[in-house]
């Protein structure tokens, strides 16, 4: 298969994650989301690894995956953080840092 | 063959994506995000990345996504309306943002004018991918990002059980100021009684 299918099919999810992020109010489903935009990034960077024969973008995913499982602990724990609080799990309510 | 089976993965992975957007309890959603991270692997194994495609299993779609699914059992997500009181005029403005995205996306990738995009990719050198090769790419080329890395798992990790630690918060709210902290007066950060490395960290009167 040519690379640019790979490339199309990561734009596809990307966009997707895109209007999850904006469409949903639950932190946890926009976590999620942004986890998609992450892996349709990642999926252009092996991409391009492979049209180019070195292992640079393959190391970049890798990377990219490890950043990944940061934003989840720190963003899970926030979500946990807030349900502890008995504060609403909605980031319309969620409107305190607003100016 | 590499075609069916870039077919059946890249549906796999986008119709993963679709549910993960769209299903309404959180828990569907991560059980969709799971598929679409295998589906995912699928395609990283026929772009001959081995070792990402291990990773994302191993990492992702079981450590991650386990960590996932203790927090919606925990929050108890249940069912909620994919869209806000603002309606659906807000949906219909996201749906048409991502398409927007997705054809400008699209014409900035077709018309890049790289040449080896409409081919099958370099020449595959044998090794390619394995644990070996990218493991000598961290320990040579890459060792500051592989040291950052490792740093930054480490922050997180604290960070994350100081987030998520048992605690009532403060008594009320806007008590504690910064001014008081700086003279002295209120307790700081880590003067609690502390049995454990957990209590450790936080002011004390809990």
């Amino acid at each position: 298969m040519a690379i640019s299918w790979y490339l199309v099919v990561s734009a596809l999810i990307f966009c997707m994650g895109a209007a999850g992020v904006l469409v949903r109010r639950n932190p946890l489903v926009i976590l999620l989301c942004l986890e998609l935009m992450l892996n349709a990034a990642n999926l252009a960077l092996v991409g391009f690894s492979r049209m180019h024969g070195n292992h640079d973008g393959q190391v970049f995913a890798l990377i990219v995956m490890v950043v990944a499982a940061c934003e989840v602990a720190v963003g899970l724990g926030l979500i946990v953080a807030i349900h502890r609080r008995r504060l609403p799990i909605d980031v319309d309510e969620l409107r305190e840092l607003q100016g | 063959m590499a075609e069916v089976f870039f077919f059946i993965a890249a549906i796999g992975a986008v119709a993963g994506a679709i549910g993960t957007v769209t299903l309404r309890n959180p828990f569907y959603s991560v059980l969709a995000l799971v598929f679409h991270l295998l589906s995912l692997a699928a395609l990283f194994l026929l772009l001959r990345a081995e070792f990402v495609a291990a990773s994302q299993v191993i990492v992702y779609a079981g450590a991650v996504m386990v960590l996932y699914v203790f927090v919606v059992a925990y929050i108890g997500g249940g069912d909620q309306p994919l869209a806000g009181p603002v309606g659906p005029g807000l949906k219909a403005a996201s749906a048409l943002f991502a398409g927007v995205l997705f054809v400008e996306l699209a014409i900035a990738v077709l018309g890049s004018g790289l040449q080896a995009i409409d081919s099958d990719g370099a020449p595959y050198a044998a090794g390619f991918g394995t644990p070996g090769e990218i493991g000598a790419m961290f320990l040579t080329k890459f060792l500051v990002a592989f040291e950052v890395a490792s740093l930054l798992l480490l922050v997180a990790a604290v960070g994350a059980v100081i987030l998520a630690r048992r605690r009532s918060g403060l008594e009320i709210p806007g008590e504690i100021s910064v001014a008081d902290v700086m003279r002295g007066d209120r307790g700081v950060l880590g003067d609690a009684p502390a049995e454990t490395m957990i209590e450790a960290g936080g002011p004390a009167g809990r």
